[in-house]
């Protein structure tokens, strides 16, 4: 199920103390982050899509359909959409299942085409146990999963997320982020996903909105828009690049996986894992260095020919420069922050060939699953 | 003896009928009230609340004056009585029910209000994104969540209007089986001096408040268990 012709947001108006005026548009299939600051509006834009909050101005078109055009305006319960709170709000009066099958049976009633299966969920989200139980008897993160799972049920065209991990503690996360993915990995379903934290952007989207002040301020697939030099994410002290790697095979006597980019190959500490699998990897800008020639003893291991693309200073000490992977510089980009000392002293220069360097260590997985 | 049974069941009873009549009514009346109440953001809601809420601090004999003017051959109460032959509502079972519902009607409304404000727009908008049209939320969210409030109103409902005393003295008077409720045959003994009787009544009365009581404390105590 997938929003084919993708999802395209206009909203002008007054929201409180600013203007808004958003305008973007998102794939149709994988995760769309709406990143940026507290209180810069992300959770209005949801509101907006889902219903919830009315701009005079606006439009939302989700696939074929127009959920706001004005004068038309469908009301939120005409809107195919799955909504998980920051909070899970599951009816205290209901048990697990009976959460679960509110939106599904209105769904069935409705007439949709019941695509994603109870048991199914159930499965994906290991909720076979609980079904039977009260909300007051579920952890943060049972209960967040819950409400998730009860989104999906309802049979939407696009499901939008609110910052779901936000209200819960660190444990609480990393039980969920892996669902989180394998929802990502096994449902076609476009999701808006709304976020202040970089991490999770890192690892379920694929295509990121900044939004600043009541205004998108970009919009683009995630690698695009981490590695900008003119947006403000590479000036971050955690900035960095998520690429799209295949697996390319596993060095048994070290534990190491090779993982292919576009113009380059890293070796990541990993548990094994079959040649031809897609992953992510994310390098953070602080975590590259710049050689000039390539380093004959070193225990770092991963040295990848490429070429400076730009350069842009941060501060009085340090610049970010962007790199292409590859002796040509065409490959995936790469992000580094270095000293304008170090910059100095090299003498490197936009179009020069130099290489990058990326401890392995820095690139495991956070977690060995 | 069987005639002084008869002679103080009939007044427990009719007050028992007069009471589940309102009690109902205002079930009806008050919770798409409250519910307005509760969500409305009209500016003037507070001011309807006000005239809801004006039987707390009214005399119950100022509130009985107006009822009866309104119920009587030249009120709305006469012209609605003309439409069976009859001439007035006030001194009826009818009228009675009447003016109890509108004396009882703040201790009903002001409870179901509060239940519905308690627990916010959250789960009103989770139904929403779950495809529950608003009557349909209304029904399966909304009721459901506010149980405790509309318990608690229709005892509170019910308990006074079995207290009430002024206004079925201004509007009801004395007329055994159709308006000699329980206050009105505990005043009229002890005015005759009938004291067995009067004792009888007003400690099953006493009873009745505890009872009360107890059974609202249990269940907010309930409410509180559930939401924890």
């Amino acid at each position: 199920m997938s929003a084919e012709g993708g999802i395209h947001c206009r909203l002008e108006g007054r929201v409180g103390s600013f203007a808004f005026d958003v305008d973007f548009s998102a794939p149709g299939s994988g995760v769309t982050a709406l990143f940026g600051p507290s209180g810069c509006g992300k959770t209005t834009v949801l509101r907006a899509i889902a219903g919830l909050h009315r701009f005079e101005r606006g439009r939302i078109v989700v696939g074929p359909h127009a959920w706001q055009d004005a004068p038309r305006f469908t009301p939120p319960h005409r809107r195919p959409v799955g909504y998980v709170f920051q909070e899970a709000s599951l009816f205290p009066h209901l048990t697990v299942r009976g959460n679960l099958s509110f939106g599904f049976e209105r769904a069935r009633k409705a007439g949709a085409a019941t695509a994603i299966a109870f048991d199914d969920v159930v499965d994906l989200l290991g909720l076979q146990a609980l079904l039977e139980r009260s909300p007051a008897a579920l952890s943060g993160g049972e209960r967040q999963r819950v409400a998730i799972g009860r989104a999906l049920l309802s049979q939407p065209a696009l499901l939008l997320m609110d910052e779901p991990l936000s209200a819960l503690d660190r444990l609480a996360k990393d039980e969920i982020l892996p669902f989180l993915e394998r929802l990502h990995a096994t449902m076609a379903l476009p999701i808006l996903y709304v976020t202040h934290d970089l991490a999770e952007v890192e690892r379920l989207a694929d295509h990121l909105v900044l939004m600043e002040q009541g205004r998108a301020v970009a919009s683009g697939p995630l690698a695009a828009i981490q590695s900008d030099p003119a947006l403000p994410l590479v000036a971050r002290r955690d900035a960095a690049v998520s690429l799209e790697a295949m697996t390319a095979g596993y060095d048994e006597q070290y534990g190491l996986l090779w993982l292919d980019v576009k113009g380059g190959r890293f070796s990541v500490p990993s548990t094994p894992a079959p040649p031809g699998q897609a992953q992510r990897i994310t390098v953070h800008a602080a975590d590259v260095s710049l050689a000039l020639r390539r380093p004959d003893a070193s225990t770092i291991s991963n040295v990848l020919p490429s070429r400076i693309v730009e350069a842009r200073p941060l501060n009085r000490q340090e610049l970010v420069v962007l790199l292409g992977l590859g002796e040509d510089g065409e490959g995936d980009r790469l992000l580094a922050r270095v000293t304008r000392r170090s910059w100095d002293l090299l003498a490197l220069a936009t179009g020069q060939q130099v290489f990058a360097q990326v401890k392995s260590v820095a690139l495991a997985p956070t977690r060995f699953e | 003896m069987e005639s002084l049974s008869s002679e103080i069941w009939q007044p427990v009873l009719l007050t028992i009928e007069l009471a589940g009549l309102t009690t109902l009514l205002l079930l009806l009346l008050g919770t798409p009230l409250a519910w307005w109440l509760a969500r409305s953001t009209a500016w003037w809601k507070e001011g309807v609340a006000a005239v809801v809420a004006m039987p707390l601090v009214l005399p119950p004999t100022v509130l009985g004056f107006y009822l009866l003017l309104a119920l009587g051959p030249n009120g709305p109460g006469g012209w609605i009585a003309s439409l069976w032959g009859g001439r007035t509502l006030a001194f009826t079972f009818g009228g009675l029910v009447i003016g109890s519902v509108f004396y009882s009607m703040p201790f009903v409304v002001q409870p179901i209000r509060n239940a519905f404000e308690a627990f916010g727009e959250r789960p009103l908008e989770v139904a929403a994104t779950l495809r529950a049209s608003p009557l349909d939320t209304f029904r399966t969210v909304a009721l459901p969540l506010a149980r405790p409030g509309l318990l608690t109103a229709a005892v509170l409902g019910f308990a006074h209007t079995v207290g009430e005393f002024g206004v079925v003295l201004m509007i009801g008077g004395n007329l055994p089986g159709s308006t000699k409720v329980i206050s009105i045959a505990i005043y009229d003994y002890v005015e005759t001096l009938q004291w067995a009787k009067a004792h009888a009544i007003s400690f099953g009365m006493v009873v009745f408040a505890f009872a009360v009581i107890l059974a609202m404390t249990l269940i907010e105590r309930k409410a509180r268990g559930a939401r924890a």
